[in-house]
C-alpha cells in the first residue's frame, strides 16, 4: 500500500501525470499575462504543447565526444529532478510511503538550476559562458536568502519534514520566510525583473544558445516543471491543510495558480535589471531578512 | 505512426519561431517585423516567437540587400538553424536588391546564398504582410516534413 501511494505521488498527483499539464499551463498562462498586460491577446492556449511537439520533431546538431554527450544530458537530468521535486511536495496527506524531506526538496530544486551553469559551460559558446556566469552569481547571491527563508520555516516549526510543516499552524516567522521566498522567486525562475542569465537581445538567450530540437524541449519543460516545484512550494506553505483530500489539492493548485498570476504580472511590469544591481538587492534582502528572522526566532526561544 | 506525423504537422504549422537577420537593411522592414510583434498586430496568436538564438528558430527572416560582409553570415546562420527550416526574404531588397542594385558593395540578392521560400515584397511590407509570409512559411514547413534535402545549392536556386 504505501509503495503504491508513493508511485502514485511520483506518477500521478502531484507527479508526472498531474506536473506536465501543470507545467504547459504555467508556461501559457506566463506568456498570456505578459500578453494582455501588453494589451495583446498572446498565444493560444495549447501553445506551450504545440511547441514542446514541434521542437521535439525538429533536428539537432552534431555533436561528438563527451561534450556531445553531456549536452544530450544535462536538459534530462533537469527534467527528472524538477519532476522528482514536483512529486515530493506534500500536497495530499499520505498513508506511509515515501516521504522527502525538506533539504531533499531544496537540492531537487537546485539542481536545475546547476544543470543550466554547466550547460552553458559545455556549449563552449561566449554566450552560453556568460549567462552561465551570470546564472552563478544570481544563484549565489538569492540562495542565501532562500535557505534563510527555508531555514527560519522550519526552525520556526522544530522539524525539517514535509509533511509535518505542511500541518503545523503558520506562525509569524514562517510568514517571514514565506515573504523571503516569493522574493527568490523571479529569480530562481529567471523571470524579469532578475532575468539577466537568458537575456534574449544582449547575450543570445544565454546558457542555451546552443541548444536545439528535443533538448530546446526538454529545457523547456524543466523550466515549466520549476515553476511548478516552486509555487508548489510555496502553495503548501501557505494552504490550510483540508479534511479532505480534494479540497487539499484544489487549495494546491488555486494557490499555485495565483502565485504564478502574481509573478507573471511583476514579469510583464519591470524591465531587466543589470548584474550589479540584482546582486545589490538580493544581499541587501539577505541582510535585512537576516536580521529579522534570528531576532524573531531568539524572540520565540525566549517566550517559550 | 500515421497520427504521430499529422500531430508534428499541425504543431509545425501552430508554432513557427523566428530569427530575425539584418542583411545591410535601411532598418526599414526590420521595425515591420518588430510592429508584426507588437499589440497592434500580435503576430504570438499565431505562436510566432522571435527568438535569441538561430539554434532555436524554424524561420530565417532575411531583411536587406545582402552586403558582401553579410554573405558569410548569411550561409553560417543559414546553417545554424536546425532543420525542418524556411526562409522569408521580407522586403523588396533580398529579393532584388531594390534601388541598391549595381551598389560595388552588394552580393546580392539573397537567392544566390540560400534557397528562399517565400518571399513579401514591399518597401518596407506591411506588417500584416509579414505575417502572412511567416504563416506561408509555417504552412510548407508543415506540409515539407523531414523528407526533403536540407541543402540546396545556389546554383540550383537561381536556375
Ligand atoms: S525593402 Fe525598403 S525598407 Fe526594406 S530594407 Fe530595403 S530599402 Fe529598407
Amino acid at each position: 500500500m504505501s509503495i503504491l501511494t508513493a508511485l502514485a505521488r511520483l506518477l500521478i498527483f502531484p507527479g508526472i501525470l498531474f506536473a506536465v499539464p501543470a507545467a504547459w499551463f504555467f508556461l501559457w498562462v506566463e506568456r498570456k499575462s505578459v500578453a494582455m498586460m501588453q494589451g495583446r491577446i498572446g498565444p493560444p492556449f495549447m501553445q506551450p504543447f504545440f511547441d514542446f511537439i514541434k521542437l521535439l520533431g525538429k533536428s539537432t546538431p552534431q555533436r561528438t565526444g563527451v561534450a556531445g554527450a553531456l549536452m544530450r544530458a544535462w536538459p534530462l537530468i533537469a527534467v527528472s529532478t524538477a519532476a522528482g521535486a514536483v512529486g515530493l511536495l506534500p500536497v495530499l496527506p499520505s498513508s506511509g510511503g515515501f516521504q522527502g524531506d525538506l533539504i531533499l526538496l531544496l537540492a531537487l530544486l537546485e539542481v536545475p538550476s546547476i544543470c543550466i551553469i554547466a550547460a552553458g559551460f559545455t556549449s563552449r559558446s561566449i554566450f552560453g559562458e556568460i549567462g552561465s556566469a551570470r546564472e552563478a552569481v544570481l544563484s549565489v547571491s538569492y540562495n542565501v536568502v532562500f535557505l534563510l527563508a527555508i531555514i527560519s520555516v522550519a526552525a520556526s516549526q522544530h522539524t525539517f519534514r514535509l509533511e509535518a510543516l505542511a500541518q503545523a499552524p503558520a506562525t509569524s516567522l514562517r510568514w517571514i520566510g514565506i515573504l523571503a521566498v516569493l522574493i527568490c522567486l523571479p529569480a530562481k525562475l529567471h523571470l524579469n525583473p532578475f532575468s539577466l542569465p537568458n537575456a534574449e537581445q544582449e547575450i543570445y538567450s544565454g546558457p542555451m544558445v546552443e541548444f536545439a530540437g528535443p533538448e530546446l524541449a526538454m529545457w523547456e519543460l524543466s523550466h515549466g516543471l520549476e515553476w511548478v516545484a516552486a509555487t508548489g512550494l510555496v502553495a503548501t506553505l501557505i494552504a490550510p491543510q483540508m479534511a479532505f483530500w480534494g479540497l487539499s489539492a484544489l487549495a494546491f493548485v488555486a494557490l499555485s495558480f495565483g502565485i504564478v498570476l502574481l509573478l507573471s504580472a511583476l514579469a510583464a511590469a519591470t524591465a531587466r535589471l543589470a548584474i550589479d544591481t540584482t546582486v545589490r538587492f538580493y544581499w541587501q534582502c539577505t541582510i535585512i531578512f537576516a536580521v529579522l528572522a534570528v531576532s524573531s526566532a531568539l524572540l520565540m526561544r525566549l517566550r517559550s | 505512426m500515421n497520427l504521430w506525423k499529422r500531430l508534428m504537422c499541425y504543431c509545425r504549422r501552430r508554432s513557427p519561431w523566428l530569427f530575425h537577420l539584418n542583411s545591410g537593411s535601411c532598418n526599414g522592414c526590420d521595425i515591420e517585423i518588430v510592429a508584426a510583434l507588437a499589440p497592434r498586430y500580435d503576430a504570438e496568436q499565431l505562436g510566432v516567437r522571435l527568438e535569441g538564438s538561430p539554434r532555436h528558430a524554424d524561420i530565417l527572416c532575411v531583411t536587406g540587400p545582402v552586403t558582401r560582409n553579410a554573405v558569410c553570415a548569411i550561409k553560417t546562420v543559414y546553417g545554424q538553424v536546425c532543420g525542418p527550416k524556411a526562409v522569408v526574404a521580407i522586403g523588396s531588397c533580398p529579393a532584388t536588391t531594390n534601388v541598391f542594385i549595381d551598389s560595388r558593395t552588394l552580393d546580392g540578392p539573397l537567392g544566390k546564398h540560400i534557397p528562399v521560400d517565400v518571399f513579401v515584397p514591399g518597401c518596407p511590407p506591411r506588417p500584416d504582410a509579414i505575417i502572412e509570409g511567416v504563416a506561408k512559411a509555417a504552412q510548407i514547413l508543415a506540409e515539407r516534413g523531414d523528407e526533403v534535402p536540407e541543402v540546396i545549392t545556389a546554383a540550383e536556386v537561381q536556375a
